[in-house]
């Protein structure tokens, strides 16, 4: 895996911000994107954009092989069983809220439990909050270790056979925490539950397989692997999509249409309403052919070298929290005492380092970690151990300009 | 080492307020009080505001937030407190026009230390920050009427 070349291929990397060479360190917000997937995305409108499923034409045809085709591209690329378990969403936010809304509603009653955890992203947390609000199920929290992991001893015990659904993030985008996936599917199982995962900050990371995994439900977004905005993948078990309603109506995703009633259209189209995401299909597409390319296994342990280097060093630095367990995917969220992290992410930005500041879509993990706000700086194949030396550098500057210049 | 581009959003007058904040704390329960956050960052600004005839006889601010959005209240607070309530909201109209580069000095107004936030406008990830206690401050009046 040669950095400088995937380097080259990302053309926003190559910049200036305040007069510093940027150091991006933003991925788990959203990745940048290489030129073969700017490319697709580019050739796709110059030549082949049509609506799909309804040309008689060849432009029209030539959408849909594209669209058909990125779908299948998905299938293989987490080892799905069928095509039609892919199903494309605007992100991660939607599929997650497709099946609250279509197997919550269906299935669940006040006598019924859903189980999440505390360092889910607000997008794994709403949607269950709304569905107890709607059902009278009750909503419940797996807790948390000290070191920020979910012990199978709590799994256990959370889970009973009440639990309807189990929602859990793969890794979480404070903590960098892997969770056990494949093992929390069999208890949920063993318990008549199904398992839905945010795969959000799982699959632009780790070599994901849902068969392997045994989860019903996957959800990701495909900007923070490197495509587009605006196009993400609910992966759904067939037998549970099948007898699944759909949540949006309209265009595309019927079968017949009388006066006052109608019929829908088979997986995965009855959850696709409306013209799709097509060009953000064929971004994913190539987004896809783009990191299996490298190796999924290649950026993994990329990564990890990155996070590992940037742990040490960042352990040198006086008077930084750093939040998490040790083994963890490529971020390090931290505050420096006594600084603000907006004012520690403003210091670095003169320094040309993006880094995210804030609450990160969790507050219930900042009230976990009993913090308003945090720091975080999250590393993708593109970053270089250079880039952890920059930020080592600009958080020690940030440190000698409040404590010595005030 | 150099710190020229950070001096104009971080001036010595802010950090200032920032760590020795001016009418900190609560006040009695027949205060308007307004809370509020930046959802995006997770800053909180709370409000409190005694008024008497159209005239703010007290004013105090709690919460928690960066640099900036502490700083800005507790300016704020100074600026307004014994000001006309309508002297206060043209204050405030003025501040935002500041933060968003309309206007790049005052005039006629004396806002005090709060003119030293000047240099957040080239910054305009932070403008929200600066603005938010201001904000809370117009709500809870219009909450008042």
């Amino acid at each position: 895996m040669d950095i400088q070349t995937i380097r080259a291929d990302f053309p926003l990397l190559d910049q200036e911000i305040h007069g510093h060479p940027l150091v991006y360190l933003d991925s788990a917000a959203t990745a940048q994107k290489p030129i073969q997937v700017i490319e697709a995305v580019n050739g796709y409108y110059r030549l082949n954009n049509a609506n799909v499923h309804r040309g008689v034409h060849t432009i029209g045809t030539r959408a849909t092989e594209q669209y058909e085709g990125a779908r299948d591209r998905v299938q293989q690329f987490i080892n799905a069983k069928h095509r039609e378990e892919i199903i494309f969403t605007r992100g991660t936010t939607t599929a997650i809220n497709i099946v609250a809304m279509s197997y919550g509603n269906q299935n669940l009653t006040p006598d019924d439990e859903i189980v999440i955890t505390q360092m889910e992203h607000h997008s794994n947390i709403i949607p269950w909050q709304q569905l107890s609000k709607r059902t009278g199920a009750t909503l419940k929290y797996i807790p948390m270790e000290a070191d920020g992991t979910i012990s199978l001893a709590e799994v256990e015990t959370t889970i009973t056979s009440k639990t309807k659904i189990v929602a859990i993030t793969h890794v979480s985008n404070v903590l960098g925490t892997i969770n056990p996936i494949k093992e929390i599917a069999e208890i949920a199982h063993k318990h008549g539950a199904v398992l839905l995962v945010d795969g959000a900050q799982g699959v632009p990371h780790l070599k994901v397989d849902v068969q392997d995994l045994d989860c019903d439900f996957y959800a990701f977004s495909g900007h923070k692997m490197c495509a587009p905005t605006g196009i993400g993948v609910l992966y759904g078990k067939k037998s549970l999509l099948e007898a699944m309603e759909p949540v949006e109506f309209g265009g595309e995703m019927i079968d017949f249409v009388d006066l006052y009633d109608s019929t829908w259209k088979e997986l995965p189209w009855k959850f696709e309403g409306g013209t799709p995401i097509i060009a953000g299909a064929v971004g994913l597409k190539a987004a896809i052919d783009y990191l299996e390319d490298i190796g999924l296994d290649q950026i993994a342990l990329h990564e990890k070298e990155l996070v590992d280097y940037g742990l040490e060093q960042i352990k040198t630095i006086e008077g930084i929290e750093v939040y998490g367990p040790t083994e963890r995917a490529g971020l390090i969220t931290f505050n420096l005492t006594d600084v603000h992290p907006h004012d520690t992410a403003t210091v670095l930005d003169t320094e040309g380092i993006a880094v995210r500041a804030g609450h990160h879509c969790a507050q219930p993990l900042m009230k976990w970690l009993d913090v308003t706000a945090t720091a975080r700086a999250s590393f993708y194949l593109y970053n270089t151990k250079h880039d952890v030396d920059r930020f080592i550098a600009g958080l020690k500057k940030t440190k000698e300009f409040f404590t010595n210049v005030f | 080492m150099s710190f020229n581009n950070l001096d104009s959003l971080y001036r010595q007058v802010i950090m200032d307020h920032y760590k020795n904040p001016r009418n900190h704390g609560a006040l009695p329960e027949n205060a308007l009080t307004l809370e509020m956050n930046n959802p995006t960052c997770g800053d909180r600004i709370e409000v409190h505001l005694m008024i008497e005839d159209d005239l703010i006889k007290d004013v105090k601010f709690e919460g928690e937030g960066c640099s900036i959005s502490l700083a800005s209240a507790s300016m704020m607070t100074e600026a307004i407190k014994g000001q006309k309530l309508e002297n206060a909201l043209a204050m405030s109209e003025t501040f935002s026009k500041l933060m968003l580069g309309e206007i790049d000095e005052l005039s006629d107004e004396d806002m005090g230390d709060a003119e030293a936030l000047q240099g957040v406008s080239k910054f305009p990830a932070r403008i929200k920050c600066a603005t938010l206690a201001w904000k809370a401050m117009e709500k809870a009046t219009n909450q008042g009427e």
